[in-house]
């Protein structure tokens, strides 16, 4: 009885364990909260990613791309694991509002949009056509004008607290786009004696907001058929850059992507004595995580060092619980040698002081991660008050591609917290009390007459 | 002694602490033998060896040779098991600082060493008579009324009496008393001792270390502690 009874009495009737359990609450809460901020950060980005180029990636970085892309296509649709497959254009080209003026070199995407939206997050980022993706390059004032997508944030302003202040109605703004037509051999496409380049009007049709800066501030999308055009891919055997392809739902990415360079590598090889079959080898097959290595890899470098920051937040964590209670057994220790003196066993002490850390980590823990939660729930809300209130924000929206803070924690973040603040708790009582445990009673208590 | 009313018996003890490179000699070969219902003051100056014996004499600690037996079983024979439910069962201590724990009421710290002596299941069974039977010791040393109290909300004494209580809950061969009113003023320690004799009178064996010779005057039998060894009786 005494085995739950003294537990009981040390946690409810010690202000100490009053200090201890807050101490455990406020490391948890500070775990909790981080961690679950920063692993959403990553979340989010890595997902917009996946979101932006689907699951897989047949493509290569030569501008000239690769031609016979639209049998490939044909053999992609016709595979069991693929639930649809999209041409892509990925160039640069010349950028001219013909109503400011300004111009600039841009990334260019030529995309399908019928195709693209079953592939990519290419429908939710429109904001005029989200509810009619197929219209993406069709203007609303005038469906037969050649459109063009462009970057949220090549047009829109951003308000701080991260709201884009769009227009009601589609602004009639003309761009012109110039491209440089390649030949299948890389060379410029010569008109009599002098280079020439390829310019077309385009009407702003829509914006595009996909949650990474670098394509929200500098991409403008074509229809690929269009920029085809003016890149010289029309001619003979079209050409294309890449595929983006996305695989029935609870596909595994990584088989069916080796399923994909199977299928490519026998492919190449049956058009090997096709013409422009040279153009095969800058081809790679990809799942999404290497084709956006690149971009996420910085991103994941970041989390492991927050990881490792993290972990060391965490040992400094276990340490000061493993001070506290050094310090709350070893005042305690006067009752070990008590209880020694009144015929308790040993195991039996350890048992009363562990299950004593017990209650303390779990009440800690559970008080962290309520707060915790709580406080995630409330993070967005909180941010915003503070920017009314105080001009204060934790990520300027304007400057930060980030909508909302991350708020949430998941189940398992929260779990590995817990169990580990417990054993923590449990880890840090047992060495002093198997120390007092250990120690002859008449010290302790000769100790304590001092 | 009549050898049939030797309840403890201590042959050749001794006992050597080890102070950084010096070796202090407490106890060198000590023999004493404690008989039933007897009330044995044992005395002798400050670093005798008096608590030591004491402490031996309880199964707190070991000697490094000789013996202690216990109804004719040798304690060292006796695993830590065994040796805890000895203490728990046969022996109830009585220290000078009282050793209540805080977060107890009194009559919870009287029934601590009952808890101990039966399992958790085992509570259940003997709860009420416990509690009773630690009421009663309470009544009987005059703290009834404080059963409810913490050791810090009490007097030396009123404290000293609860530690006694609590020595004498699980019905002790032996009550070991280690100064124990080294730590109260003399009219409070005149109360203390009071309780002992009327402890003693009703067959309590009781073995008790002082260093003052009056105190020790209310005692069945003295023996002196001179240099590790008894000196006199």
């Amino acid at each position: 009885m005494y085995k739950v009874f003294l537990p009981l009495r040390f946690f409810l009737k010690r202000k100490i364990t009053y200090l201890a359990v807050i101490a455990v609450t406020l490391c948890v809460f500070t775990v909790v909260v981080v961690m679950t901020v920063m692993n959403g950060l990553v979340t989010d980005f890595v997902d917009k990613n996946h979101a932006f180029v689907g699951d897989c990636i047949v493509g290569t970085d030569s501008l000239v791309g690769f031609g016979w892309y639209e049998d490939f296509l044909d053999e992609l649709r016709q595979a069991d694991f693929v639930y649809a497959a999209s041409p892509v254009i990925k160039t640069f080209g010349l950028v001219k509002s013909e109503s400011s003026s300004k111009s600039g070199a841009l990334p260019v995407m030529g995309i399908d949009a019928v195709e693209h939206i079953k592939v990519t997050g290419f429908a939710s980022a429109l904001h005029y056509r989200k509810d009619s993706p197929l219209l993406a390059f069709a203007p609303q004032y005038d469906s037969t004008l050649p459109g063009c997508v462009i970057g949220i944030d090549l047009l829109v302003n951003r308000e701080s607290d991260g709201q884009y202040i769009q227009s009601s109605l589609l602004p009639r703004w003309v761009y012109s786009v110039t491209c440089f037509p390649l030949t299948a051999r890389g060379a410029l496409i010569k008109s009599g004696t002098s280079l020439s380049a390829n310019s077309k009007i385009f009407y702003y049709s829509d914006n595009a907001e996909t949650g990474l800066a670098k394509i929200d501030s500098g991409m403008i999308y074509l229809a690929l058929g269009q920029l085809q055009e003016i890149c010289g891919m029309a001619a003979e055997s079209k050409r294309a850059t890449a595929i983006f392809i996305k695989f029935n739902p609870g596909s595994d990415v990584e088989r069916c992507t080796e399923k994909v360079a199977r299928m490519w590598a026998d492919f190449t090889l049956r058009y090997s004595d096709k013409s422009q079959s040279w153009l095969f080898d800058t081809v790679t097959v990809a799942d999404w995580k290497s084709y956006c290595r690149e971009t996420i890899a910085p991103m994941e470098k970041e989390q492991t060092m927050m990881m490792m920051l993290f972990a060391m937040v965490g040992i400094i964590t276990i340490f000061i619980i493993f001070v506290v209670f050094y310090m709350i057994v070893a005042h305690k220790s006067k009752d070990i040698g008590i209880l020694k003196s009144i015929g308790a066993g040993e195991f039996a002490i350890l048992g009363i002081f562990l299950r004593f850390a017990a209650l303390i980590g779990i009440t800690g823990s559970a008080a962290g991660l309520v707060l915790g939660v709580l406080f995630l729930r409330k993070i967005n809300n909180l941010e915003d008050w503070l920017f009314a209130n105080f001009q204060w924000q934790l990520w300027d929206r304007s400057v930060y591609a980030i909508g909302d803070i991350p708020d949430s924690s998941g189940v398992i973040l929260p779990t590995v917290v817990f169990i580990c603040a417990v054993s923590a708790c449990i880890i840090g009582a047992f060495l002093p009390t198997l120390r007092g445990v250990i120690k002859k009673c008449v010290d302790i208590l000769r100790v304590n007459e001092l | 002694m009549n050898k049939n009313n030797c309840i403890m018996n201590c042959s050749g003890i001794c006992k050597t602490y080890q102070m950084g490179a010096a070796r202090l000699e407490v106890l060198k070969g000590l023999d004493l033998s404690v008989a039933s219902g007897e009330f044995l003051a044992i005395v002798g100056s400050s670093g005798s060896g008096k608590s030591t014996l004491l402490h031996i004499m309880g199964a707190l600690d070991k000697p490094d040779k000789g013996s202690v037996s216990f109804n004719g079983t040798d304690l060292s024979r006796l695993g830590r098991g065994r040796l805890n439910a000895f203490r728990n069962k046969n022996i109830g201590f009585v220290f000078q600082f009282y050793h209540l724990l805080d977060e107890l009421t009194l009559l919870e710290n009287v029934l601590l060493p009952r808890m101990v002596s039966v399992g958790t299941l085992g509570w259940a069974k003997v709860r009420k008579g416990a509690r009773k039977a630690a009421k009663e010791l309470l009544e009987r040393l005059s703290l009834a009324d404080r059963a409810a109290h913490k050791p810090y909300q009490l007097s030396g004494g009123q404290r000293q009496r609860a530690a006694i209580a609590r020595a004498l809950i699980n019905g002790p061969d032996i009550l070991l008393a280690d100064e124990p009113t080294g730590n109260l003023d003399s009219e409070t320690g005149n109360g203390i001792l009071k309780v002992f004799n009327e402890l003693h009178r009703a067959g309590q064996t009781i073995v008790m270390v002082t260093h003052d010779e009056k105190i020790a005057a209310i005692a069945d039998r003295t023996i002196e502690l001179v240099d590790g060894r008894v000196s006199a009786e």
